[in-house]
Order: structure tokens, then C-alpha cells, then sequence
């Protein structure tokens, strides 16, 4: 069993949806790599906006 | 005589390439994409698709059944059923959780699922390339 924190859950969750996402979405290696980099990017930039609204909630 | 039947047999190959893809893409997780030679490409869905499943289990995430009776554990099991082989592996191995009881596990049940649903763009993708839709 192991125990990952939120944010590492996250951040291998996006490693992994991109990974497929590029790859799948787009022709081409250059094409696949930045569509890829670019949903990390969204998710990662998501999942940091939504942490800092749930904390302007709680305060 | 030869060359009749050389071309019969490509194009055997290329009206079964469509059917055979997806389905061997969807029982082996990328594999649809290894069988028409996309190696880089197959083994990195492989790799995603596999070790989110397997993360999911190691989290002692929820597996969800076809009997679950609630619409949301119906629309999990679809989500599960997904991934194919790795689903019925650990069905017939009995692994996974029945009851989600802490957090992690709550994530756990997530990667299950999301792994099945990746391995079904997985499938289209493999689809796509055998009918020459994709290069």
C-alpha cells in the first residue's frame, strides 16, 4: 500500500493524463510533446488556482 | 499465383488491422498502437495506462463491480471496465478495495477509473491509425 500527499496524487495524475493526452490528440512528435506539456500545464495551473480558492474560502 | 495470393493476404491484413487494434488495445493497454509498430507511442500509453491502475491499487482504490445497482457505481464500473486486461486480472485475482475507507483511497478509485477511461482514447487513437485516418 502506499500513502501519496494530494499534490503528488495530482501531479502523477497529470504526468500520466498528458502523457496520453498529447499523444493521442495530436500528429506528430513535435505536435504530441507540446499539446502534452501544455495539458500539464493546465492541470498543474488548475490545481494551484484551485488550491489558493480553497484557501481564500477557509479564510 | 504467388502474387494473387500475396495480395490477398495484405489485404486480409488491412481489412483486419481495424477490428484486431482496438480490440488487442483495449485487452493490452497500448498494444493496439504496438501491433501496427507506433513503439515509442505504445509503450508510453502502456506505461501510463498500467502504472495509473496499478498506483490506483497499490492506494487501495475502489473496484467497482457490474452489479452495482447505484448509477454512479454503474458509471464506475464503465470507467473500470476500461482498461481491459488489467480489469479482469484483478477481478479474477480479487485485488482492489470494496469500500473506500480514507482519502487516498478515494483517490485511488479515481486513477482506477481515469486509467480505463485513458485506455479507451487508447483504443480510438489505435482505430484511427489502422483505418489511415492517423499516420
Amino acid at each position: 500500500m502506499i500513502a501519496l500527499s494530494h499534490f503528488n496524487a495530482a501531479l502523477l495524475f497529470s504526468i500520466f493524463a498528458s502523457t496520453v493526452f498529447g499523444i493521442t490528440q495530436r500528429e506528430g512528435a513535435r505536435d504530441q510533446l507540446r499539446y502534452g506539456l501544455y495539458c500539464f500545464a493546465m492541470f498543474m495551473g488548475g490545481l494551484i488556482a484551485a488550491g489558493w480558492v480553497m484557501w481564500a474560502l477557509r479564510h | 499465383m504467388a502474387e494473387i495470393s500475396a495480395k490477398k493476404e495484405v489485404a486480409t491484413q488491412i481489412s483486419s488491422m481495424p477490428v484486431l487494434a482496438p480490440a488487442i488495445g483495449w485487452l493490452i493497454p497500448g498494444a493496439g498502437h504496438l501491433i501496427q509498430k507506433r513503439w515509442i507511442r505504445g509503450f508510453l500509453l502502456m506505461g501510463s495506462v498500467v502504472i495509473m491502475f496499478v498506483l490506483g491499487l497499490l492506494m487501495q482504490g475502489r473496484v467497482y463491480k457490474p452489479n452495482g445497482g447505484d448509477i454512479l457505481d454503474i458509471l464506475g464500473f464503465i470507467g473500470d471496465i476500461g482498461a481491459g486486461g488489467l480489469y479482469i486480472v484483478t477481478r479474477a485475482l480479487d485485488k482492489g478495495q470494496d469500500i473506500v475507507a480514507h482519502a487516498t483511497a478515494d483517490y485511488g478509485t479515481k486513477y482506477i477509473i481515469v486509467a480505463g477511461l485513458l485506455n479507451f482514447i487508447c483504443v480510438a487513437d489505435a482505430y484511427h491509425i489502422a483505418i489511415g485516418k492517423k499516420s
